[in-house]
């Protein structure tokens, strides 16, 4: 009874749960993990039906203004323009009659020149704002575009703030949907031109999209946010010296214009909408895509796909649409799930009918698919169109792409077609129109499950933090584990008591055995730094291909890792033969699970559905990985399938594997090539994506120390 | 007793005020008795009245209400006034207000089709919300004292919430740029006020007539609140004329300047390529109403129609192309004849601007006394328009334009881009004179304390190319703003070659934190930095009405000549600060409440923990086992004397029992649902 031992003092209850989960980390990982998947499954469940979160937007309370007669004469800018467009493809006339349509409207007209930015890789300025300086460098030369701005001031407003309607369109190779979408603003700037209800000036952006939708918005953006003094012209001659083919259209333009420097401005912006017409050919119906992925995942607020949704359903009647991965509509265990799903539902809503559980399985399906294209999508952190342009300037934008039902077919129904998505555009124009302030009611981290649905932020972070959770346990317990073998086994060999002091002299180096594993980790990490600026000098020398690119950069990154590993030695040299230090992998181990739950703690807050793609891909690898020598060695059935799973995990972790394996599955097949995945990285990066830094800063360098641990003898 | 007498002078005031304002018959026959009175003494107080009526460019139509009340120093009244209002008389004896100008104003006024170099734009063009300004006639010390007392009685003589500018945050004291009179100036704006009625009522109030009868009955509110731009002016000049300072003229004078749109409805049949008709108008489709009379107590009671110098031009230009009449025709009476347009009455007088530009041509003003005109019925002018023109207005020198540079909640920038806009005809004898020709142009600036500017990083740049501050600047006086205590303020004179085609030049700004409680009530809107005042000294806007004493009846024509700099206003500009979510105060209740709990909680229990006493009890308290095992151990000695196996029996049996336990639950729950799902 009077033992030393249960006389010791009862440690405080956090701390003894906290030694209970550790104690029983492989329970508390395996529960995590599949809670964490299955709360991810779950959220298209979960979702919640979207509302309007600011009262003074007013969506629809006015009944739309826009007539047959701002229709009619947009139609007439529509034939004006495919009957230029037939005839010639000079932009210059081009622009000049949609200045002449401006500026008889009343409006300001502007033009703007611009050289779209180069997409080259700045390592050293990837998340700063774009600064002047380093935009002059970035000037790309090769590319000219000149933008048709218009301005329709509020008669009673007091110029503070502006709403910004874009359309991109190509001056010089226009197709008739261009010409449509160019229509459809048209008539909602005419109207807009009349009102008198106007709080905020209205700002219309015809950007030349022969340089691209996005450049030219964005270079747009820069000039209105951080102008240069020093003048366009200037600019020209420091760094494009060599256009002279279009200096006939700047001169042509130039002539019209009132002023030479004719950027024109209003406020501050308050929302921005993106107008699209493609020409899909849509079966049924009118249909309206909507895009608002911005860079890094980051989404406009909520209220302004809500406004567009409600206005388009209900009073428009069109079909909105969000983008999903269309693969996961007919695979088999999706399909499944959600009928699994249905009939628990279904028995719940039997059990208490107040339980509203369950959705029917074809919603389910679909629920999923969006989910996962809207995760995908965030996690790319490429935005989808030129709304993500405004997001870096702290601008709520959305695009709006409106897919008419064989349009062509009959001239009433390009006027039917203009006067509906004018009217939409007017509503929406309108509800922004009213709005005191800035958008901040509604949410800004969400993620769309359909057009109507969302799942807040407070419900999507439980999955990952389910799925993160176990990571810290783990990494405690291997530690816990290894010193307490270490000292299990330090006391069976030096059974007799030697000097007290040799003792302790053994403890404090052993419990110092950790700074190695750190090192390492630390090493791989930096190795996994210097991976990922590889790409930056490899682009800088021209005339390669791209599979001679990625050959290069897979040379490099191998060759960048047997440097430290002459330097300082093989990894585990001294280390393999001694006994004592057989549990050298669990401290390892234990050093990269902590090195990831760090990396992911991090990019989850940067970008959420990388972080959560991520997660998904490193957490098995990391928890399962264990030497495959000791599991070979063992061979129960267990331990072989644990070895098996492994192998697998640490193929599949491996980046391009990755990419190349989610290419197969649910990608086109129409064969793989394998330079996309060079591609696919230098968008990554030419977009400034943050999961470029992810893969390269904490997938890689974690995936290395997983192999490593499984070739660990 | 003062009191006393004020308080019968308040009753008497209210007694005479009905029978001025309310029935007309009544104001015309006090009226003409004081008409009587007005013919027998030269300084008497007077009040005329004016409508100024302007084709714009644009398709619109200005309309210039003016109104002066003037109050020469007169002792036989004492302290009452027979014509001017006393409300204002008070505010000036008991401020001792030297000069004061009030504006309300809704909308922009746009400098390039409006005109920007001419009396009307440079004095009535306002910055949106209320602008004041005030030169108070009292020691330097007591000027803040004043202003703030003035703002609150402005405040509630308006209707208005004049008194936000009170706190010293939200005025400044210009030294020199804004006007010259150091020290006793101050100024202050508030570009988020709305502007509506129940500010003009009140303005009207201070009219002898009211908008009952005279040129004012015609502001019909609906039609003056419909116009593209609406500013309510009024202002305030004191003459002190005694030695000891007891007695002193006052001149009042209000303005109301509207644009209006003649006929709203949309043409649909646009042709492009011509020019189109400028829709005719006339007094009725502009305000939907008509002139009755005149106010009898008004000294003069006139309509102008002023037709641009520009226009003038294209007109002489349309003539001859017409026929070969001679530049005469459009001043001479005949001039209903006119090719270009025609005037529903014939006017009075014509009055010819004696040239003071370049060009040639010069304004021309039509006068049409109302008395005259409303002698057969309500006055109502109409102007027709037979051919298309196209005219431009006087611009300024320069085109002002400010906006803010970079984004995020950090920091930013402000710009002020000043472009030329090719006409300065002011400039061509100057530019004559050679290289040495300097173009002034004054900036005065008022930022709020919480944007902080550095006023060290300031460029500037002329013709797209860096230049060395000190190069430009003539003069420069910088107040840097205090946290919550006073805005910043920037007055410079920058020399601008003559051959400026555009300039800019930037001032970085870092944004900064605000108190919980100094939010707006609508702070997520953003903060406004109020406009840029931009003053051009070379240039002064003068128009000079030749030799004949018509300017000397007319005040709106007197004003016109008086001698005043080009001045204009830029943009409001809307900052976005870090705003705290003021929604959920509940989640930052709890937070706060969890932390503090959190924090004294941990406090407390590190303060009252002795640790190694803990141990010793923990220990002590093992030794004592507890009563109940001490029983049961007692019992089980008694039993037998195996105090091992009863323990292991307990918990065996305290197993058994927590077993049963979860199964008598499962079983119960397992009835419930089957139940539940067979009772549908």
């Amino acid at each position: 009874m009077a033992e030393p031992e249960t006389s010791k003092p009862k440690p405080r209850p956090i701390v003894r749960l906290g030694t209970l989960l550790i104690s029983h980390s492989v329970l508390v990982s395996v529960v995590c993990c599949v809670a964490g998947v299955l709360a991810l499954l779950l959220l298209p469940i979960l979702a919640k039906n979207t509302y309007i979160s600011e009262n003074a937007l007013m969506p629809g309370s006015a009944s739309p203004m826009l007539s047959n007669l701002d229709v009619s004469d947009a139609n007439r800018l529509v034939n004006d323009l495919s009957e230029l467009s037939s005839r010639s493809n000079d932009a210059g006339i081009v622009q000049r009659l949609i200045g002449r349509y401006i500026s008889d409207l009343g409006g300001e007209v502007g033009y703007h020149q611009f050289h779209p930015d180069s997409s080259r890789f700045h390592p050293l300025h990837f998340f700063s704002v774009p600064d002047t300086g380093i935009v002059q460098e970035n000037i790309n030369c090769s590319c000219h575009g000149i933008s048709v701005t218009g301005i329709v001031r509020a008669p009673r407003g007091d110029g503070k703030e502006a709403i910004v309607l874009v359309t991109p369109y190509n001056y010089t190779n226009a197709g008739s949907a261009d010409h449509l979408s160019l229509g459809i603003a048209y008539s909602v700037f005419s109207l807009l031109s009349q009102v008198t209800w106007l709080a905020k000036d209205i700002i219309w952006l015809i950007a030349d999209s022969q340089c691209g939708e996005y450049a030219s918005v964005a270079a747009w953006l820069r000039d209105y946010h951080s102008p240069t003094f020093s003048g366009f012209h200037a600019n020209n001659s420091h760094t494009c010296d060599v256009i002279t083919t279009h200096h006939d259209v700047k001169e042509n333009v130039a002539k019209d214009m009132s002023s030479r420097d004719s950027f024109i401005r209003a406020g501050t912006m308050a929302a921005a909408l993106v107008v699209k017409v493609v020409d899909r050919n849509e079966p049924f119906e009118d249909s309206l895509g909507v895009y608002a992925e911005a860079s890094n995942g980051q989404m406009p607020n909520l209220d302004l796909i809500n406004i567009v949704n409600y206005l388009a359903v209900h009073r428009q009647g069109l079909r909105v649409k969000v983008r999903k991965l269309f693969s996961l509509l007919d695979t088999k265990w999706v399909s499944f799930l959600a009928e699994v799903l249905e009939s628990l539902g279904s028995i719940a809503r039997r059990l208490n009918p107040q339980w509203k559980f369950g959705i029917p399985a074809a919603d389910y399906v679909d629920g999923t698919a969006t989910l996962f294209g809207s995760l995908y999508h965030q996690a790319l952190g490429v935005p989808t169109g030129p709304h993500g342009a405004f997001r870096d300037y702290q601008v709520d934008a959305v695009t709006l792409e409106f897919s008419p039902r064989h349009y062509s077919i009959s001239k009433g129904r390009t006027k039917d077609f203009i006067l509906r998505g004018g009217r939409l555009i007017e509503g929406v124009i309108r509800s922004v129109n009213n709005l005191l302030e800035k958008f901040h009611q509604s949410f800004f981290l969400y993620l769309l499950t359909s057009p109507s649905k969302f799942v807040s932020v407070g419900v999507y972070m439980i999955a990952f933090a389910l799925l993160v959770a176990p990571l810290p346990v783990a990494a405690a317990s291997l530690y816990a584990e290894a010193n307490c073998l270490d000292t299990s086994l330090d006391d069976a060999k030096s059974f007799s008591p030697p000097a007290a002091t040799v003792n302790e002299l053994v403890i404090s180096e052993r419990s110092w055995r950790w700074i190695k594993a750190v090192k390492k980790v630390l090493i791989v990490h930096l190795w996994g730094t210097t991976v990922s600026l590889l790409p930056y000098f490899i682009s800088q020398t021209p005339s390669l291909t791209p599979i001679t690119k990625l050959a290069v950069w897979g040379l490099f990154s191998v060759v960048c890792l047997l440097f430290p590993y002459f330097l300082l030695g093989s990894p585990f040299a001294g280390v393999s033969g001694t006994e004592e230090y057989k549990h050298e992998w669990a401290l390892l181990k234990s050093a990269t699970i902590s090195a990831a739950f760090i990396g992911l703690g991090l990019m989850s807050v940067i970008n959420f559905a990388a972080a959560e793609f991520g997660a998904l891909l490193m957490v098995p690898m990391c928890l399962m990985v264990q030497p495959l020598k000791l599991d070979l060695r063992a061979r129960t059935l267990k331990n072989l399938a644990r070895a098996a799973v492994n192998l697998v995990l640490a193929i599949v972790g491996l980046p391009p594997a990755t990419y190349y394996i989610l290419k197969c599955t649910f990608g086109s097949f129409d064969g793989i090539n394998i330079e996309d995945f060079w591609w696919w990285v230098e968008s990554l990066w030419s977009w400034n994506s943050a999961t470029y830094l992810f893969l390269g800063m904490v997938h890689l360098p974690c995936w290395l120390l997983c192999v490593q641990i499984l070739l660990h003898s | 007793m003062a009191f006393l007498s004020i308080l019968v002078s308040a009753i008497l005031l209210l007694l005479l005020l009905p029978s001025r304002g309310s029935s007309a018959a009544a104001a015309a026959a006090f009226a003409s008795g004081s008409a009587a009175i007005e013919e027998g003494g030269a300084g008497e107080e007077d009040f005329s009245e004016a409508l100024l009526l302007k084709p714009l460019p644009d398709r619109k139509v200005l309309a210039h209400f003016h109104f002066e009340t003037g109050a020469p120093e007169t002792p036989s009244y004492g302290r009452h006034h027979r014509l001017f209002p006393k409300s204002i008389a008070q505010l000036v004896k008991k401020f001792h207000i030297q000069e004061m100008e009030l504006s309300f104003t809704q909308g922009r006024w746009n400098y390039e089709s409006w005109g920007g170099f001419e009396p009307i734009a440079s004095s009535n063009a306002k910055p949106p919300g209320v602008e004041l300004w005030a030169v108070f006639d009292v020691p330097p010390d007591d000027v803040d004292a004043s202003w703030k007392n003035l703002t609150h009685s402005l405040s509630g003589l308006f209707c208005a919430s004049i008194n936000f500018l009170e706190s010293s945050t939200a005025y400044a004291a210009p030294e020199w740029s804004f006007r010259p009179a150091p020290g006793s100036l101050r100024y202050g704006t508030l570009p988020r006020e709305a502007v509506c009625t129940e500010n003009l009522t009140p303005w009207l109030k201070l009219l002898p007539c009211r908008d009952k009868a005279g040129i004012s009955s015609l502001m019909d509110r609906p039609s003056i609140y419909r116009g593209f731009y609406h500013s309510q002016r009024l202002r305030l000049r004191s003459v002190k004329t005694s030695s000891d300072g007891t007695h002193s003229s006052i001149i009042l004078e209000q303005t109301l300047t509207v644009v209006l749109h003649p006929n709203i409805q949309k043409t649909s049949t646009v042709n492009y390529g011509e020019n189109k008709l400028q829709p005719s108008w006339s007094m009725s489709s502009l305000f939907g109403r008509k002139i009755g009379g005149t106010c009898l107590l008004a000294k003069s009671s006139n309509v102008y129609l002023q037709l641009d110098w520009d226009l003038v031009r294209e007109l002489k230009h349309l003539q001859n192309g017409n026929q070969e009449l001679g530049v005469e025709s459009i001043m001479e009476e005949s001039f209903l004849s006119n090719p270009a347009f025609v005037l529903s009455d014939e006017p009075d007088k014509v009055i010819n601007e004696v040239n003071s530009r370049s060009e040639g041509s010069s304004a021309i003003l039509y006068e049409f006394s109302v008395r005259k005109h409303s002698d057969l019925g309500p006055f109502d002018l109409g102007f027709t328009w037979k051919t298309p023109i196209v005219w431009s207005c006087p611009q300024l020198p320069l085109r002002v334009s400010r906006f803010l540079m970079g984004s995020g909640n950090e920091r930013g920038a402000i710009a002020i881009s000043l472009r030329s806009t090719r006409v300065r005809e002011g400039l061509t004898n100057a530019k004559a004179m050679g290289e040495s020709c300097k173009l002034d142009v004054n900036v005065f600036q008022v930022v709020p304390w919480y944007i902080k500017v550095y006023f060290h990083t300031m460029k500037v740049f002329v013709d797209g190319k860096p230049i060395a501050v000190s190069d430009i600047i003539e003069k420069i006086h910088v107040s840097p703003s205090e946290d919550k205590v006073s805005p910043g303020v920037l007055e410079m004179i920058l020399k601008l070659p003559c051959s400026v085609d555009s300039a800019g030049f930037t001032l970085e700004f870092d944004k900064g934190f605000l108190h919980i409680d100094e939010y707006p009530p609508d702070a997520n809107q953003g903060f406004d930095i109020p406009p840029a005042v931009i003053t051009f000294p070379n240039f002064h806007v003068k128009m000079h009405f030749g030799e004949d004493n018509s300017s000397k009846q007319s005040a709106v024509l007197s004003r016109f000549e008086d001698n005043i700099p080009v001045r204009s206003y830029t943009e409001v500009l809307l900052v976005p600060l870090t705003t705290p979510d003021f929604s959920m105060p509940y989640n930052v209740i709890t937070i706060t409440c969890t932390v503090f709990a959190l924090y004294f909680g941990s406090l407390l229990n590190v303060l009252r923990r002795r640790v190694n006493e803990e141990e010793r009890f923990l220990k002590s308290k093992d030794k004592r086992s507890s009563p109940l095992s001490r029983l049961l151990s007692k019992l089980s000695a008694k039993l037998g004397g195996k105090p091992v196996v009863t323990s292991q029996s307990s918990a065996r049996s305290s197993s058994f029992i927590s077993l049963k336990l979860i199964l008598k639950i499962i079983l119960v729950a397992g009835i419930a649902i089957a139940w539940q799902y067979f009772s549908e």
